[in-house]
């Protein structure tokens, strides 16, 4: 793309090295991966899927049995939280609790499970986007099968304390899940030091595959498996395995390094600091602290994103807003308004989000554009003039 | 450059024409709807004798079909009477601009209203209009032809999404014919809401789905 892609939080570029890793696997090896009884080619794919796995759950800091792959962050998380229910509905309870602003995935399974007839808590935030656990504490209940709670918010990349909302769980022997598209490599988390059961994770965000994510699922988790088929993924997720998938994923977790996520840092905070102090009228939305690496997030005040995202578009950036009119469902971000905005907080409110191929020239750029775009948008509007 | 909006919205949009304020107007509104997040200002000048809307101007806080709309109406009325000018539809806007998404209709709308609020205005002040109707369910019919169906673009009234409109003491129940799950449920409900509850004598109106 001729231009400066700043969306990097809905899909990224491809690493060539991770689209290197996977090649093989179209062309040569591409069989299926065949128990260890099979033909040589079929055991070469099990043995690549195994070491796949392997890295991701390593990553984790889990065991290799403890990853199942799925096509996507959004399949894992309706595994998860659909799974876990299904498992348990019978034998604990029907009552779930998630936070307001969790991304898609969770938040339409738990509307789902609450159609069929299971209650569900939907726990508040303060302004910056973080779960208040006192909340989360007094919202289990005897009933309660599963909590879900975000590592880090898809807009607005507040990151949860999530050491803590899994602690509480543990203790109320609760089973806990957390949507980690967004932090996966990004930020430490390691499953011997947080008690989560369950982990979404996905490679679309650190310039892996589309169409291929995975689950960890803690040993000894009761699950109901989704996908009926075959024994796939020991019995937990049928379909053939996307094996150019999993090993790009993996490759792609591997290639993310500390000094990468620290030069994301540096830039998002650029971004902000410019963003904040050189646009009049112009907030940001989320923690300034607690924040993963990649994300900003503001709302220019008196000005609609569409508009914002369009002129940008015309002048070669891409990043994306909470605005209805840019929604496929024409409502303003359920992220915006759940942490206590109005829509107009929402409908000003522009993401950008980096990633590798980002550099501070580019960051430098879109600010210079924002603030000419917003200022033309400015004075057109009817609103914020004395 | 991809995008589903036709060249002449793109150029409205980059330069919107008669954008600002008429200080001294003769009739002015703002129309807003901040569940899809748009909002309208028009501002105009009206020929005492002739009627002639002599200028025009308006403001915009919206997406792009909203600012070509805006920037269209403000053609299509200047030079005209204001009884010509009402009746511009939202259908000439739309075709001025070499069409609009069905998806954005409902932002579009907007700016064909702000420019009948602010004729209405003008003719309030200059004591045209003496007294208020009570509220029917054909005023609503009409009022609720302004609620756009993003599935097609066209109004819920003709498309028969709006199954049932009742009005008893204040009190208003529309029934729309798509179940609540649907994706656009809620910006259908918002948008009805919108257009009902101004009404003087609207005390309270209920949105209910049909499955």
């Amino acid at each position: 793309m001729d231009g400066v892609y700043l969306d990097n939080a809905a899909a990224t570029r491809m690493d060539e090295r991770v689209f290197e890793a996977m090649k093989p696997y179209f062309f040569e090896t591409y069989a299926v991966a065949t128990s260890e009884f099979g033909y040589s080619l079929g055991i070469e794919a099990k043995e690549a899927l195994d070491d796949a796995r392997l890295t991701l759950a390593s990553l984790l800091g889990g065991a290799p049995e403890e990853f199942v792959f799925t096509s996507g962050s959004t399949e894992s998380s309706n595994l998860a939280v659909k799974g876990v229910a299904q498992a348990l509905a019978k034998k604990k309870g029907t009552h779930i609790i998630v936070t307001k602003i969790e991304d898609f995935p969770v938040l339409n399974s738990a509307k789902a499970l609450e159609r069929q007839g299971m209650t569900v808590t939907y726990l508040e935030t303060d302004e910056t986007g973080l779960v208040n656990l006192e909340q989360l504490k007094e919202a289990i209940t005897s009933d309660t099968v599963l909590v879900s709670i975000q590592h880090a918010n898809q807009e607005i990349g507040t990151l949860q304390d999530i050491k803590a909302a899994a602690e509480i769980c543990e203790e109320k022997e609760v089973l806990f899940h957390t949507d980690a598209t967004h932090t996966f490599t990004r930020v430490p988390f390691d499953v011997r030091k947080i008690p989560a059961d369950l982990v979404t994770v996905s490679p679309h965000t650190i310039h892996g595959p589309k169409g291929v994510g995975g689950l960890y699922i803690r040993e000894g988790t009761p699950i109901a498996k989704l996908m009926d088929g075959g024994f796939q993924e020991s019995n937990r997720r049928a379909g053939l395995e996307n094996i150019p998938g999993a090993v790009g994923f993996a490759k792609a977790a591997e290639l993310v390094t500390p000094e990468e996520n620290e030069q994301l840092k540096e830039m998002r905070d650029l971004l902000i600091d410019r963003l904040l102090s050189e646009i009049p009228d112009t907030i940001l939305n989320g923690h300034r602290k607690k924040r993963v690496p990649q994300n900003a997030n503001v709302t220019f005040h008196y000005v609609e994103g569409e508009s914002i995202t369009l002129h940008l578009d015309m002048r070669g950036f891409a990043v994306s807003t909470g605005s209805a009119c840019f929604s496929k469902s024409l409502e303003a971000s359920h992220v915006i308004m759940g942490i206590g905005g109005d829509h107009e907080r929402a409908h000003g409110s522009v993401r950008f989000t980096l990633g590798r191929y980002n550099t501070g020239e580019d960051v430098n750029a879109a600010v210079d554009a924002a603030a000419d775009v917003v200022k033309s948008l400015r004075k057109i509007s009817p609103l914020g003039k004395k | 450059m991809k995008t589903p909006y036709s060249e002449k919205v793109i150029e409205h949009f980059k330069n919107p024409r008669n954008v600002g304020r008429i200080e001294d107007a003769d009739g002015k509104s703002t129309e807003g709807s901040p569940a899809c997040g748009d909002m309208v200002s028009v501002y105009i000048k009206v020929d005492d004798d002739t009627k002639v809307i002599e200028d025009i101007k308006f403001e915009s806080y919206g997406c792009a079909s909203n600012i070509a709309t805006g920037s269209i109406i403000t053609e299509l009325a200047k030079g005209k009477t204001i009884e010509e000018a009402k009746k511009v539809t939202w259908k000439q806007a739309a075709e001025a601009l070499g069409g609009l998404p069905p998806v954005k209709a409902h932002c579009s709308v907007l700016a064909v209203e702000g420019l009948r609020a602010a004729i209405r205005d003008f003719e309030e002040r200059h004591g045209l209009i003496t007294e208020r109707e009570p509220t029917t369910v054909e005023i609503l019919r009409k009022r609720l032809r302004h609620v756009m169906n993003p599935l097609t673009g066209l109004d819920a009234v003709r498309t028969e999404l709006i199954k049932d409109i009742q009005v008893e003491d204040g009190t208003v129940k529309v029934v729309v014919d798509l179940p609540e799950t649907h994706q656009f449920a809620n910006v259908i409900k918002e948008d009805i809401k919108e257009k009902v509850e101004p009404l003087w004598d609207v005390k309270e109106v209920i949105v209910k789905f049909s499955e």
